[in-house]
């Protein structure tokens, strides 16, 4: 007979032979509980996986994608050549046919590439969003949390609008919202300018386009183009609800004698918030703050959508470029090589996450 | 704590929750207010929530062809809803049981097969889109009078969908199935259930609301899905609802049909919407523990 648990009391009584045969009758009962989802990722998860690690060894593109074709030929191994290609600074191709505009020498790179800005980039995004989030998830879940005040339902039934809403409906209205002409954005700000005497004219703001840094010396060494902003207010939009809702659950577990005590120890809510909400909410709020940055890190929808990657790929962050270079470009051997340098970022960015989470579980403990 | 707030405080803090409140709604707000509007201007010239003459033409236009290709908003729908409901359906019934095998049993190789698992769960799906383009498309499909090629069809894209909704799937239902306390099986094993019939008398029973929500969540990326979809479909009869949506954004401002589209975006939105406000409760804790275990 199998056994249902891995943790019964069996481990004093039991001869090691005996644990070694009760380990393979489990074995066999589980593997065939992961039979049927085991065969299915094989084939459309992991055969794809090793395919794209021989495809980024290729110059598979275009032309190698139907063997019947006449113009078909097979993709040739090229080695590191990928690898090499991604890394300097221009992202240099061979002329490649591109679908309805024909051999092009504009092709011969894609412009404005630059494998450590968009690194640099991507992570600049992630980490200027996400604390926002934390901070303005805590602070609103706070507020909400106060005693005696009046609407609570109301409010947080408002507030979780921008979770289930889809991102894509969320990134293609807020693209309209940040139209230059029509957009909600430019004609909210030109109303209350009017107010104030500013003529309409001033407020043709081009959001998403204009390649001026309007902050400049924000970060040396990299323009942040108006998008940048953009996007930033549109994912604080779409952030902060989800941080809330996490630090609410954490928050009504608090037990209220805490906060009792303190204040008849004379303790400020300044330092009430500081001594008991903080430290309680942590371990709820940190794995929170990990998906977040996950999710943050690879947010594809908000800026395919919204600003394309633009202007002068000055937005891009490495999963919207990987689907350019196979959307836009055809280069799937490139796209792969790409893909698998990607994989390697995100396993540092999570084990560097995981790290830190451990760490911060061992200083409350 | 039980004093009242004070009356200054209690509208000071209820100002803020108002004024947040308008930001969250603003978009909202605009998008209604963009679809109510029955000229269908290129340029909203002005800002009133019920615009003048405000009628519902623009959802019947979009009912009866939301794009320039000749496809109903019904006919894309159901391609949607096809697609969303095969991803969500296959991969709770399969990954279910794998769920069960990672969360019950001790096993060798289980700690190798679970970091399989997870790597994938890490990669998101932009970084497969190549292969899997390159793979499908070198499959044809002839089943008697039926030809097409499996790339080019919504199979295809509900297989590339799956390859990465299956792991989430296992991931997740193995993340709740560990919340089941052990003492109900192993009650059911002194009375003599094997291990099949543990899991389907005891634990798969328990397991609904969680297998709800994960076929919630799979239907919800499929829903929406449109990396895959934009990259693999080219027939206008295969589009969805999302491949649709972001059709009718044109390159420049004069080009979108901006009383159609927010009618489009909040009949996308409107159904899972609900559905999430509905499961809500469950699907945030359900998140954290994927993302915590």
């Amino acid at each position: 007979m199998a056994t249902i648990s891995e943790n019964l009391p069996t481990t004093a009584s039991r001869s090691p032979f005996q644990k070694w045969w009760d380990r393979t009758i489990n074995t066999r009962a589980a593997y065939t509980y992961l039979i049927p989802a085991f065969v299915v990722m094989g084939l459309i998860t992991f055969y794809p996986l090793f395919f794209q690690v021989w495809m980024s060894f290729t110059d598979y593109n275009i032309k190698s994608l139907n063997p019947k074709a006449p113009a078909y030929e097979a993709p040739k191994y090229v080695g590191f050549q990928n690898y090499l290609d991604i890394f300097p600074k221009e992202l240099k191709i061979g002329p490649v046919t591109i679908p309805f505009f024909g051999t092009d020498k504009l092709s011969a790179k894609v412009q404005n590439f630059s494998f450590p800005r968009l690194l640099f980039f991507n992570l600049w995004w992630t980490f200027s969003n996400v604390p926002i989030h934390v901070i303005a998830g805590v602070l609103i879940a706070v507020l909400l949390n106060v005693k005696g005040l009046w609407f609570k339902r109301f409010y947080r039934a408002i507030y979780i609008l921008p979770i289930i809403i889809p991102t894509l409906v969320i990134a293609t209205v807020w693209r309209n919202m940040f139209d230059q002409d029509s957009g909600a954005i430019n004609q909210a700000m030109a109303s209350v300018g009017q107010l104030f005497g500013v003529a309409s004219p001033v407020f043709r703001i081009r959001w998403l386009d204009q390649i001026a840094p309007p902050i400049p010396w924000l970060l040396p060494g990299m323009s942040l183009p108006l998008s940048y902003y953009a996007l930033l207010i549109t994912n604080i939009w779409l952030g902060w609800p989800f941080m809330t809702i996490v630090a609410t659950g954490a928050l009504q577990s608090i037990p209220a004698d805490l906060y009792e005590a303190a204040s008849i120890d004379g303790a400020s809510p300044v330092q009430q918030f500081f001594a008991i909400t903080v430290p309680l909410i942590r371990p709820a709020m940190v794995p929170a703050a990990m998906y977040g940055i996950i999710m943050t890190f690879n947010l594809f929808n908000l800026i395919y959508m919204m600003s394309g990657g633009g202007p002068l790929r000055q937005t891009q962050i490495l999963v919207t470029t990987a689907y350019d270079l196979v959307n836009g470009n055809r280069l799937y051997g490139m796209a792969a090589a790409f893909s698998i340098i990607v994989f390697f970022v995100l396993l540092g960015l999570t084990l560097l996450t995981n790290q830190f989470t451990k760490a911060t579980e061992r200083y409350d403990v | 704590m039980s004093e009242k707030l004070s009356l200054p405080k209690q509208l000071l803090y209820q100002a803020i929750c108002l004024l947040i409140a308008f930001t969250v709604l603003f978009p909202l707000l605009w998008v209604v207010s963009l679809s109510l509007d029955p000229r269908d201007i290129a340029r909203p010239d002005e800002f009133r929530l019920i615009p003048p003459g405000a009628s519902l033409n623009a959802y019947q236009e979009v009912l009866e062809q939301p794009t320039a290709n000749p496809v109903s908003f019904a006919e894309l729908a159901f391609n949607s809803f096809r697609l969303a409901a095969g991803v969500a359906v296959f991969s709770v019934l399969i990954g279910v049981f794998a769920a069960y095998a990672f969360a019950r049993f001790g096993f060798r190789g289980r700690r190798g097969l679970m970091l399989g698992v997870i790597t994938v769960l890490m990669l998101p799906s932009v970084a497969t889109v190549a292969p899997l383009f390159v793979m499908l498309n070198r499959i044809n499909v002839n089943i008697g009078d039926i030809e097409f090629n499996l790339r080019n069809s919504l199979w295809g894209v509900g297989l590339a969908l799956t390859s990465s909704a299956l792991p989430f799937a296992i991931w997740n239902l193995k993340g709740y199935l560990d919340t089941i306390p052990r003492e109900l099986e192993e009650a059911a094993k002194i009375d003599g259930a094997g291990p099949n019939q543990t899991f389907f008398l005891i634990v798969l029973p328990l397991a609904i609301p969680a297998l709800a929500v994960t076929a919630f969540l799979g239907f919800l990326s499929g829903w929406t899905e449109f990396i895959m979809s934009w990259q693999f479909l080219t027939n206008p009869k295969d589009f969805t609802l999302a491949m649709s949506l972001w059709n009718m954004t044109g390159q420049f401002s004069g080009d979108t049909p901006w009383s159609k589209f927010s009618a489009m975006a909040l009949m996308v939105a409107t159904p899972v919407a609900v559905v999430y406000l509905l499961l809500q409760k469950y699907i945030v804790s359900g998140l954290t523990i994927g993302s915590v275990k």
